[in-house]
């Protein structure tokens, strides 16, 4: 095989600076690492394996800030996915990934390989995927066609793939702000359940092992993804097209019933799997290697391929999809084949474990890579970023203060914001039931599931809280943690453990590194306080187009465990005469809140401290009530509000609300975070007050179908049935603009 | 009386169907592969939802050509029940079991949610523990339920009373908002809605149990 350049020409013509590895980096990998110079083929895999994408190069030094330990934490980040003990032998395995270039410019390949990806991610370490969530983020699709178009096949993608699979989803979170116009985001989270004792690792190791391929062919789709990942969007590179993979959610079935019935029924024929994921064979292998302390000899000839003439480059960094690497114990190799056939996927021999630290490469019969394992890997130059606070931070604007005249106005314009307004059209087209587990579908605080065979369930959410990062990094990062935590223990279940999907705009941007830093800072105090600790997560940089940043957005994936599901907290009221709670204080700071952005059209000012130690306390006294059977429903308050939780809980029930709340009206627009509106029966108000001391009644159910809210200077007074229609129609009604 | 729950590559609700027989119901069923050729020892076979090979070409297509549909056909044959769910009345379509066919969703999106059917006929082995015109919440999760028959067919159908159940509010543009079809002999339906997603109220409904009782008691009396 011919190279496409001698390394003398490109040390003279720097191809590599168009695969985002610096010249820095290269002197670095040719004196210092290899003490020559890389060839075409290593110089590629260099390029792709110390991307951000897969080195955390970048984000690697503040990642350190989180806390990852925890007595119910099994694996903490640096897998697959992050594994959490649940009790009786089980566990919970998760995590989410971005996808979010892919997503920009095909929608519905990106979104629906972004799922493909992280089922992997959780099938590869020997659960059973149960759930997925997704998070997204679009621009506003009022007045972009394009926008819309956008949104109708990111949710196609997430939907054709997880249905294919049969997999529910359970939620998610679905977010619009110009600030995403050019570069939307899309998170996939995926949560799997399993036997403790069928924990798997991503492992290579025992010279003499087997390294086997097995799963769909190697084509030439997205070939240099995680590079494509790991740079900014511009007008100039709108062919990267080719980059986006596409997605087969049959084969993937295939897979991961193959998969599962190999490490469940014979364990002891494998030493370790991993997905390939981004930068393909290359990082799966290399990461496998690395883990197992070993070296690598691979035969690419033996790679399955889709198609003639690729060379070795294109075969290492392929990333098409439903492909998984094995490390097979010598002798089992025909054993495992055995399972594969059946399943009518590829599975072959590529390669073995040898006994130096090398990471070996032969194609059309030369060595096309002889390199150290770990200089692929752990060798890689961490690059702590140049951070400088954000100009716009060191002024925020003063403070804001609405003025609200006509609240029932308000509330009705805030239903209809998509942000805020229903999501059935998105819901209607994901299963939420397939694998009858699931007690609590999405469109509430949490999507709740079943242990099968236990009296556990499971609930899960994804949030972000863009804006306030945006305003404060440190704050906002607390909150999106909060925000989650508030949202499980709505649903009746204990925090156990976060993952996150961190996006960000380009870190070579001072501003952006020291939002990348702080937000950080924020997400792992709120984790420590909480008890929830960091078990998996994914960087996603670069989210910029034409050198406009989206907001810092993180995102929050949390999973609770509620010991006895007939304690599983709805959302909606259940009986007429409950009283009504307010659990949290209403605020007068709407920095960054959703009444802001109406009747501001953007977003500013500086945001209150957090008492982190107060919301955890809270929360866990509301926890307790729950858990002893006190709470009828339990909502938390978020964007736009106590209205808007208020209208949420009556939606699609017959009942209305009567409260009286003290304060300026304005105030049930707030934003304040961990707050609750709690309903309770008469006859356990005591004892619900005595638990949680810090409620506050505001008023009961009743059957006027009406949210009637008194307050200091204003009475809201609005008929549900007319909200509804405002709430249900909004994203239908958007979709069909012609704009 | 025992229940075999077809598996094939792609199915995803066999799970489903074999908890709501096995765990609910608690009658002896098994997982039969695909690739089986014979269903001797069965009383009842069910085809259950899913994305049998990706539903490539066309949902049921490939499925076709199984080696167990021969082992199917002869199962109907013999007056056995077989009921297909979701994919699976899709399979029945194309294996010629029932007549018709299921085209994609009028609005050409993947629709699940909880629908409301009308029991159209109550005297068929999967219905008799029904009242004609009782209404059952059984959820539903398609891409391609859009029933078509032509109108000759259609006639004949309403003639005969194949149609055993009917959406109240028709979601994915079924003609005569047809949700299940038996055959004429009565021993084989097809539905796309899901019954066996609709056997325990903690999940939402248990309107889809009579349908598996009826299943039960008519091989009881037999």
């Amino acid at each position: 095989m011919k190279q496409a350049m001698t390394p003398e020409e490109i040390k003279e013509r720097k191809p590599y600076l168009d695969w985002s590895l610096s010249e820095k980096e290269y002197d670095y990998i040719s004196q210092k690492l290899l003490h020559r110079l890389p060839n075409y083929t290593e110089v590629g895999l260099f390029s792709a394996m110390w991307s951000e994408h897969c080195s955390y190069k970048k984000s690697k030094p503040v990642l350190r800030l989180f806390p990852t330990k925890g007595e119910r934490v099994i694996q903490g980040p640096g897998e697959g996915a992050g594994v959490v003990d649940i009790d009786d032998g089980q566990a919970v395995v998760f995590k989410a990934e971005s996808h979010n270039h892919p997503t920009t410019v095909e929608p519905y390949q990106g979104a629906a390989t972004g799922v493909g990806g992280i089922l992997r991610d959780v099938f590869s370490m020997g659960a059973r995927p149960v759930a997925i969530l997704d998070s997204e983020h679009f621009g506003e699709i009022k007045a972009d066609p394009v926008m819309r178009y956008k949104l109708a096949e990111t949710v196609k993608g997430v939907g054709d793939y997880g249905n294919c699979m049969g997999i529910p989803n359970l939620g998610g979170e679905t977010f619009f702000d110009a600030c995403y116009q050019g570069n939307i985001l899309l998170n996939a989270m995926c949560v799997g359940l399993m036997e403790t004792k069928y924990l798997e690792q991503g492992n290579a190791s025992g010279v003499g092992n087997s390294v086997m391929y097995v799963g769909a062919d190697t084509g030439r789709d997205g070939i240099h993804g995680a590079t494509f990942a790991s740079a900014d969007f511009s007008k100039e590179h709108e062919t990267q097209r080719s980059a986006v993979q596409v997605g087969d959610p049959f084969m993937e079935k295939l897979l991961l019933e193959a998969c599962l019935e190999l490490i469940q029924n014979h364990r002891e024929w494998i030493v370790g799997i991993q997905d390939m994921g981004a930068a393909g064979l290359v990082s799966s292998t290399a990461e496998m290697a690395t883990e197992g302390g070993a070296g690598m000899e691979l035969n690419l000839d033996l790679v399955p391929q889709r198609e003639g003439g690729m060379s070795a480059y294109e075969i290492m960094l392929s990333e098409s999809q439903e492909r998984m690497v094995i490390c097979v114990k010598a002798g089992h190799e025909a054993d495992v084949k055995e399972i594969f056939d059946r399943y009518q996927l590829h599975c072959a021999v590529i390669g073995k474990i040898i006994d130096q630290p090398r990471y070996i490469l032969h194609h059309d019969g030369q060595v096309v890579c002889d390199l150290p394992v770990t200089s692929l890997t752990s060798d890689v130059l961490e690059q702590p970023g140049e951070e400088k606070k954000p100009a716009r931070l060191n002024q925020p604007a003063a403070k804001w203060e609405p003025v609200v005249k006509d609240a029932g106005a308000i509330l009705r314009q805030l239903l209809a914001q998509p942000t805020l307004a229903d999501k059935t059209y998105i819901t209607r087209q994901y299963d939420s039931q397939v694998r009858t587990n699931t007690l609590v579908k999405p469109g509430s605080d949490s999507g709740v599931l079943r242990v099968r065979g236990s009296h556990k369930a499971i609930a899960m959410c994804a949030d972000t809280a863009s804006r306030y990062v945006y305003l404060d990094p440190e704050i906002g990062g607390q909150r999106s943690v909060v925000e989650a935590a508030a949202n499980i223990v709505a649903s009746g279940a204990t925090p156990l453990a976060i993952t996150d999907c961190l996006n960000y705009g380009d870190p070579n941007d001072p501003e952006i590194y020291w939002e990348l830093h702080h937000s950080v800072m924020g997400i792992a105090k709120a984790c420590e306080v909480l008890a929830t600790p960091v078990v998996s997560g994914n960087v996603s940089l670069y989210n910029e187009n034409d050198g406009q940043a989206i907001y810092p957005s993180p995102m929050i994936g949390m999973v609770g465990l509620i010991k006895n599901y007939d304690h599983t907290i709805p959302m909606k009221p259940q009986n007429l005469g409950d009283y009504v709670y307010l659990v949290g204080d209403l605020t007068d700071n709407f920095a960054g809140s959703e009444l802001q952005k109406l009747l501001t059209g953007k977003i500013s000012g500086a945001l209150d401290q957090l008492d982190l130690a107060k919301l955890h306390r809270t929360m866990e006294q509301l926890l307790k009530a729950e858990q002893t059977g006190l709470v009828a429903s339990c909502h938390d308050l978020s964007e736009g509000g106590l209205a808007t939780a208020a209208s949420e809980m009556l939606f699609g029930t017959g009942f209305g609300l009567k409260l009286q709340v003290p304060g300026p009206i304005s105030q049930l627009f707030s934003e304040p975070a961990g707050s609750f509106l709690v309903t309770v029966a008469k006859e356990k108000a005591a004892s619900f007050t005595k638990q949680v001391p810090q409620a506050r009644l505001l008023g009961e159910v009743t059957n006027s179908h009406r949210l009637e809210i008194t307050t200091d200077d204003q009475v809201l007074n609005q008929n549900m049935n007319d909200l509804e229609k405002i709430w249900k129609e909004a994203i239908p009604c958007l979709m069909k603009s012609k704009a | 009386m025992k229940f075999a729950v077809i598996v094939f590559p792609g199915s995803n609700c066999d799970i489903d169907m074999y908890e709501a027989l096995h765990t609910v119901l608690g009658v002896e069923v098994d997982y039969v592969s695909y690739r089986a050729e014979s269903l001797a020892g069965y009383d009842a076979v069910m085809l259950p939802g899913g994305f049998s090979y990706g539903d490539y070409l066309r949902a049921g297509a490939i499925a076709r050509f199984a080696p167990i549909i021969p082992a199917v056909k002869k199962m109907a044959a013999a007056g056995k029940l077989v009921l297909g769910v979701c994919n699976g009345f899709q399979i029945l379509t194309e294996i010629g079991l029932l007549p018709g066919a299921l085209k994609q969703n009028e609005s050409q999106q993947f629709v699940a949610e909880t629908s409301t059917l009308l029991v159209a006929n109550d005297q068929t082995p999967f219905t008799h523990k029904y009242q004609v015109n009782q209404r059952l919440a059984i959820p539903i999760a398609h891409g391609e339920g859009c029933y078509y028959a032509d109108q000759t067919l259609l006639d004949e159908l309403e003639r005969k009373q194949q149609i055993v159940f009917r959406y109240v509010n028709n979601p994915n543009g079924s003609v005569n908002d047809i949700a299940g079809i038996c055959n004429e002999e009565g021993n084989v339906l097809g539905m796309m809605p899901h019954p066996e997603r609709a056997v325990e109220a903690i999940l939402g409904s248990a309107d889809g149990l009579g349908l598996f009782q009826s299943m039960v008691e008519k091989q009881v009396q037999a």
